[in-house]
């Protein structure tokens, strides 16, 4: 075990380092704001598997909705305050999110049924999603998917989405924001 | 879809927050559900016609601050438990304040009447209507507050519905306090706090259901 300050030092060092991120991000720079996903996700990654050992195919499903939701709520966050307490009350909402709809829907079917799930476990699964966001994504009405498509799957500006979509620059920006909410929504849905 | 193409998906393109993005929500729910509240206060209810006697009067001004200074709190609370990780701590504090102060004017003024008149103090001439009013007044507000929480992110579902509908009744007492013929405090202390508990009470049953994310 490393020293307790060694710990604490390395966790000041990423709250600060991931806050920056954030807020960089916040600001518009994308590349902070990438960095700061990705890094997260490791975080994220971490913090399920010590809770979900015995489901691995769980924690990948959590962190994807966890990290939709860190982006679809950013504006809430308040630069003057903890990133780790914003991060955690975000994680903690969608892991008891989880486990509501998990015990609503076991006291419907028999437990045993878990049985059939001792083989379907394997390491590589825990990296796989359950939830196929790719087959969310091509739910949402067009109006939604194609800026979402477009502009943050295919790299194309807004205004060159605007002129192949036939729609107005602002309703490409609303359509994104909506489509990844809607996406939010959906994900919820089929836990 | 894998961990890594969603996150090229969301820092793709435009990551910018506006930066008042929460104060805007709530200024643009706040500036079409007053009016309506206070409109609908006009046309159901009206202004007492004593109302610029009325602004002499002690009572008058203590229903306004009581309201209002539970409808600042009320505000922040809701604000905080929009956002996670935040605790409403020491505004719990702000919250209780008013509605004890209030309570311990309405047992004065009860405790140091006449007792043939403490009837009349405790129930006006409109207690039965008096937190009916409210409620109704509240309606516009309790929709567009719930509308601003929904785009805040509330880990604790109940409590920010509560909030929310604890922020429309103060503010809806604040309007109907312009109508209210009452001038006894104690008047005040019950029906007005029953008037309010109706939209936090109803704010709390709906937000599990609303105000998921």
């Amino acid at each position: 075990m490393e020293p307790i300050q060694l710990r604490h030092a390395r966790f000041a060092s990423s709250e600060s380092h991931l806050q920056t991120l954030l807020v960089q991000g916040n600001g518009g720079e994308a590349l902070a704001y990438h960095e700061f996903l990705r890094s997260l996700s490791g975080h994220l990654r971490a913090y399920f598997r010590r809770r979900l050992f015995q489901r691995p195919d769980d924690i990948e499903d959590l962190v994807q909705e966890t990290l939709l939701a860190v982006h679809n709520q950013r504006h809430t966050y308040r630069a003057d305050l903890p990133l780790t307490a914003w991060v955690h009350g975000i994680a903690r909402y969608k892991f008891f999110n989880l486990l509501r709809a998990r015990s609503a829907r076991e006291e419907l079917h028999d437990p045993l049924d878990d049985e059939s799930l001792l083989f379907a476990e394997s390491d590589t699964d825990a990296f796989e999603a359950k939830k196929d966001l790719d087959t969310l994504l091509s739910d949402l009405p067009e109006r939604q998917r194609l800026p979402i498509v477009h502009v943050k799957l295919e790299g194309l500006s807004v205004a060159e989405t605007a002129l192949r979509t036939g729609m107005s620059e602002s309703a490409i920006k609303v359509g994104i924001h909506r489509g990844l909410k809607a996406l939010a929504a959906k994900i919820r849905e089929s836990t | 879809m894998k961990t890594e193409d969603l996150i090229g998906l969301l820092a793709a393109g435009e990551t910018r927050v506006a930066p008042h993005l929460v104060r805007q929500r709530f200024a643009v729910a706040m500036g079409w559900s007053i009016p309506l509240a206070a409109l609908v206060m006009v046309s159901v209810y009206g202004l007492r016609a004593d109302l610029v006697q009325a602004l002499s009067g002690t009572v008058f001004w203590m229903k306004l601050a009581f309201a209002g200074a539970l409808a600042l709190f009320a505000g922040l609370a809701t604000d905080r438990l929009g956002r996670p990780g935040m605790r409403v701590a020491g505004v719990w504090a702000g919250l209780a304040a008013p509605v004890v102060l209030l309570w311990l004017a309405a047992a004065a003024a009860l405790l140091g009447a006449d007792p043939a008149e403490r009837a009349d103090l405790v129930f006006g001439s409109s207690w039965r209507s008096c937190p009916f009013n409210i409620a109704l007044i509240s309606l516009p507000l309790f929709a567009a507050m719930l509308w601003f929480v929904r785009g805040m992110a509330p880990t604790e579902p109940a409590l920010a519905g509560a909030g929310a509908g604890l922020l429309s009744g103060a503010i809806a007492t604040l309007i109907y306090a312009l109508h209210c013929p009452e001038s006894s405090v104690t008047f005040v202390g019950i029906w007005y706090v029953l008037g309010i508990a109706i939209p936090t009470l109803a704010g709390a049953a709906l937000g599990p259901k609303l105000l998921r994310w």
